[in-house]
């Protein structure tokens, strides 16, 4: 061809600015979930680009579950004071109260109150019409099905029989009072993709996807690094240092680590080409029943 | 810190790889046919072939694949992406799936589009954004109504290359006859639908021939495998020549001294200095940035995502679209469009929706249904209304002018989405075949006005809802403040309260038991008129008894009825007493009081109960508004 066209990448970043857009355009009060991950950085790095030289025209949120790891919190404040936006921080008071910690209550209970519960008492407070997520279609079966507008019920809870037909890029933002609008800019990326896009572009990512000697136990197979002093050992038992990373980040006590000695982003995507397992296989939230990530986006999980 | 190992090896590896990956094409498509024709098994073996099912997943899936029809690996491949569970509980693909993949080629997404007759609309949706389609063939079953009905909508949207994979060639002993035979059939059927491709090949997804290369089963059939077909075809759309078009999304303002406008570029490409004229106003403005985030572009190609800045202060908001002079697009309120009906409540001219084209929304009603196409045969027939995932040819009118283009110009300012204005659905999906002009005003056909069609003008779905408790239980407060509430919403509503009517319409009846009934039955009647005239009405009265409220219900037919018990006990409603009632009733003043001297029968089944001595009435008033009009 001898006209100039946009890269596979540079497609999909107009097409996530666009849908950017389109949030700022449309509803009264967006928010935009942040999680402190890759995908995060790669949302916000858009959000930026959708919207300079204005700042990002409203405020990013994130539910701190208070398991996450020390460095994720380190990065997130720093990253709002460079880029000048609005963070808003929640942590469900209830189960702090209660004390719930994944190791007494079990991931699945432990997720619903401080994710799940947590994120919607954050929406319904905020009376946010439109909550952004940086969930992609090639992460998980039930996600693949997703809307990039995708329609939430005043109680948050998705309705996967009942999605609007999305076409072309015209997007039905139409909401009924107390309804709101979950919205995915990064629907057609690939996991490839963001760590291209973040090479690329230079993006800062959190330093524990790269690996590093890190202090880390076993459990059922899984590697756990003891961030901190809360972790329970069992008796005698001592964390051992071992170099390691992560492919994704949640709570340190339910996030696996995988054995590497990719240190920068280049081996990073070139151990990837060459990994046999997928993305949330470190996680253990989605694998406590089966269809559990459908069931937490029903009630209301990203 | 521990020293790592080198690490230069992997980015000059990486670079080689990136330079390759910018080469790589991409191709958007998706797979339709008719249930059980084997669409998801076909996906779930590109993915496998491509080597992209991953360790965790492959084990998953064998556990998962005892019971069901394997392949030779072992593994029913459908599993892979039926990812909801529901569909794998009724063994169908419900909605719409997107996968990825890559070969050393090209990038693929797929679509992984529905077959059930009643979730056709996720088909259109698949396709809207699809370059190519992969149509499925159940070799035993040949050409089905599902197969045209598909094949007429990848044509109505637009999607120029076809496959035709003719599936379980296994299941018919790799006969060569049978796959001609369905080829030709499908030829003759297609060849008016303006497909640029048209490949036939005949496949097994599950046994995998066919897929990847040749098939040692099928010696007759020289053409390419599946795979590398896909790889390979062109489905390249010129650029040259395309008319610039910008819809403004969205108006970039940080400061005083920055008013940019932001949006992407939809056609065509623009460069600093470009003359452009507001589609709607004609106004005349000249480019004078081209802003992002990287750094200011000289020029801006279709599908960047920029922010223009303009020479002169002009009033171009959201909607507005922005093209070169003589060149720009039609700017009218009548349109001839074809439109995909997606919804259970079928299309009725007359009837106001949104229509939302780009980036503007206004309302819209189909003035003339002028007919509708039959998917089976492609002839056409007149009708009345459109119903769901029937094709009609409709003239609309808008209630401003709108800026278009016919949507075999130009895919993003010719199609459009209506939207139902009470339920926010989406209705259809419609292009745009040519604008009308017309001297006249416009002529709306005639329709039925009903109740909804009032009711609709008004925004609104008419309803009765009947409050009943104690004198003094607050009924009367909380249906003022729900009148409020909805008055200001810009709502239609009325109360029919006991005092104000026994001071009018039935001031000639008493207190007997008849004349209570009739009280009620009349009351009934005004409500049921006053929402036949599109009101939402608050009837508040204490309605003691059962079959009088039973009656009020019988009476309201089938307009939206919600008894409303405003459970508040005696002694409170006593101790209130803010019309000394009871204290009259009590010395004997006023005869068959409900709650002294006549029974009051509480509702056995409230549609709702509010408790008005535990709550305020303007929370009780709020949790009805959420139950009633909250969506």
């Amino acid at each position: 061809m001898t006209r100039p066209t946009l890269s596979h990448l540079q497609s999909l970043e107009a097409e996530s600015i666009e849908i950017f857009r389109e949030v700022a355009a449309s509803f009264e009060r967006p928010v935009m979930m942040y999680s402190i991950g890759k995908d995060s950085s790669v949302l916000l790095h858009l959000a930026r680009k959708a919207f300079y030289p204005s700042r990002i025209p409203f405020p990013l949120l994130h539910i701190d579950t208070t398991w996450k790891f020390q460095e994720m919190i380190a990065f997130r404040n720093r990253m709002a004071k460079e880029h000048g936006f609005e963070l808003l921080v929640h942590t469900n008071p209830e189960g702090v109260a209660n004390n719930v910690n994944p190791f007494d209550h079990g991931s699945s209970r432990y997720t619903d109150i401080m994710k799940t519960q947590a994120l919607r008492q954050a929406l319904s407070a905020g009376g946010y019409d439109a909550a952004i997520g940086g969930a992609r279609r090639d992460e998980e079966k039930s996600r693949a099905k997703e809307r990039i507008f995708s329609h939430r019920n005043a109680q948050h809870a998705w309705d996967p029989k009942s999605q609007r037909p999305e076409l072309w890029h015209i997007f039905n933002t139409r909401l009924a009072p107390g309804e709101s609008m979950r919205v995915f800019p990064l629907s057609n990326w690939t996991e490839l993709d963001i760590w291209t896009y973040i090479y690329s572009e230079n993006i800062e990512i959190v330093p524990l996807y790269f690996a590093r000697p890190r202090p880390v136990v076993e459990r059922q197979g899984t590697l756990i690094m003891v961030d901190d002093s809360r972790y329970r050992l069992e008796p005698g038992e001592r964390p051992r240092e071992e170099i390691v990373r992560f492919r994704t980040l949640g709570c340190y006590p339910l996030t696996g680590a995988i054995r590497s000695d990719a240190g920068d982003l280049p081996s990073i995507i070139m151990e990837m080409q060459a990994s046999r397992t997928s993305e949330r296989e470190g996680r253990l939230i989605d694998s406590d029943q089966a269809g559990s990530m459908e069931k937490k986006k029903q009630e209301g999980y990203f | 810190m521990t020293s790592l190992a080198p690490q230069s090896a992997a980015k000059s590896a990486l670079d080689a790889w990136l330079v390759e990956q910018t080469d790589k094409g991409l191709l958007r498509f998706l797979t339709c046919g008719s249930v059980d024709d084997g669409k998801s098994t076909l996906i779930g073996r590109l993915l496998y072939d491509s080597q992209l099912i991953l360790d965790d997943q492959l084990a998953s899936l064998k556990k998962e694949s005892r019971n069901r029809t394997t392949g030779d690996e072992g593994i029913d491949f459908s599993l892979l992406v039926d990812g909801l569970t529901a569909e794998r509980e009724q063994g169908i693909t419900i909605d719409v799936a997107y996968r990825f993949f890559s070969t050393d080629k090209r990038k693929f997404i797929v679509a992984d589009t529905p077959g059930h007759e009643q979730y056709t609309r996720n088909m259109a949706t698949g396709a809207s954004n699809a370059d190519l389609a992969i149509v499925l063939i159940d070799a035993r079953k040949g050409v089905l109504t599902q197969t045209r009905r598909h094949s007429f909508i990848l044509s109505l949207i637009g999607v120029k290359h076809v496959v035709l994979a003719v599936n379980k060639i296994d299941l018919v002993d790799y006969d060569e006859a049978v796959f001609e035979k369905i080829e030709s059939d499908y030829r003759a059927f297609a060849k008016d639908l303006g497909f640029l491709s048209l490949a036939a090949i005949p496949v097994s997804a599950l046994k995998g021939d066919n897929m990847l290369g040749p098939s040692p089963r099928m010696p007759w059939y020289t053409g390419p495998g599946l795979v590398p077909y896909l790889e390979t075809v062109d489905v390249g759309v010129d650029q040259s020549g395309q008319r610039f078009r910008f819809p403004v999304q969205w108006v970039n303002r940080p400061n005083l001294d920055f008013r940019g406008f932001s949006g992407t570029v939809a056609s065509g490409e623009i460069s600093v200095g470009d003359d452009l004229l507001v589609a709607a106003s004609r106004k005349p403005v000249k480019v004078t940035r081209i802003v992002t985030m990287d750094g200011e572009l000289s020029t801006a190609l279709a599908g960047q995502a920029v922010t223009l800045v303009l020479d002169r202060e002009v009033d171009i908001s959201r909607g507005d679209v922005l093209a070169r002079p003589g060149e720009v697009p039609e700017f009218s309120n009548q349109v001839q469009a074809r439109v995909i009906w997606m919804n259970e409540e079928h299309a009725l001219p007359g009837r106001s929706y949104l229509l939302k084209l780009g980036t503007q929304v206004v309302p819209a009603s189909i003035t003339a249904l002028k007919f509708k196409t039959n998917v089976n045969t492609l002839e056409h027939s007149a009708a009345k209304v459109l119903e769901m995932n029937e094709v009609g040819t409709v003239t609309l009118a808008t209630d401003k002018a709108i800026a278009f283009d016919p949507y075999a110009e130009n895919a993003t300012l010719g199609s459009f989405i209506l939207i139902d204005r009470l339920t926010n659905a989406t209705l259809a999906a419609g292009v745009i075949e040519f604008g009308l002009r017309r001297a006249q005003n416009l002529s709306y056909q005639s329709f039925d006005v009903n109740r909804e069609t009032r009711a609709l003008t008004m925004g609104q779905e008419a309803r009765i809802v009947w409050f009943t408790g104690l004198s003094g239980s607050g009924k009367s407060t909380v249906a003022n403040l729900l009148e409020k509430r909805l008055v200001a919403e810009g709502r239609h509503a009325y109360i029919l309260d006991g005092d104000n009517v026994r001071h009018g319409l039935n001031k000639d009846l008493g207190f007997t038991e008849e004349d209570r009934v009739e009280n009620i039955r009349r009351v009934a009647e005004v409500a049921r008129l006053m929402a036949d005239a599109g009101l939402i009405v608050l009837v508040s009265f204490i309605s003691p008894f059962r079959n009088e409220r039973r009656l009020a219900r019988e009476i309201a037919g089938d307009i939206p009825f919600t008894e409303v018990y405003v459970d508040t006990p005696l002694a409170v409603c006593e101790a209130r007493d803010p019309k000394g009632l009871y204290a009259k009733a009590r010395r004997g003043e006023i005869k068959n009081f409900t709650g002294i001297s006549s029974p009051y029968e509480a509702p056995e089944r409230a549609d709702v109960t509010l408790h008005g001595a535990a709550a305020e009435p303007v929370d009780m008033a709020e949790t009805l508004y959420a139950r009633l009009f909250g969506g």
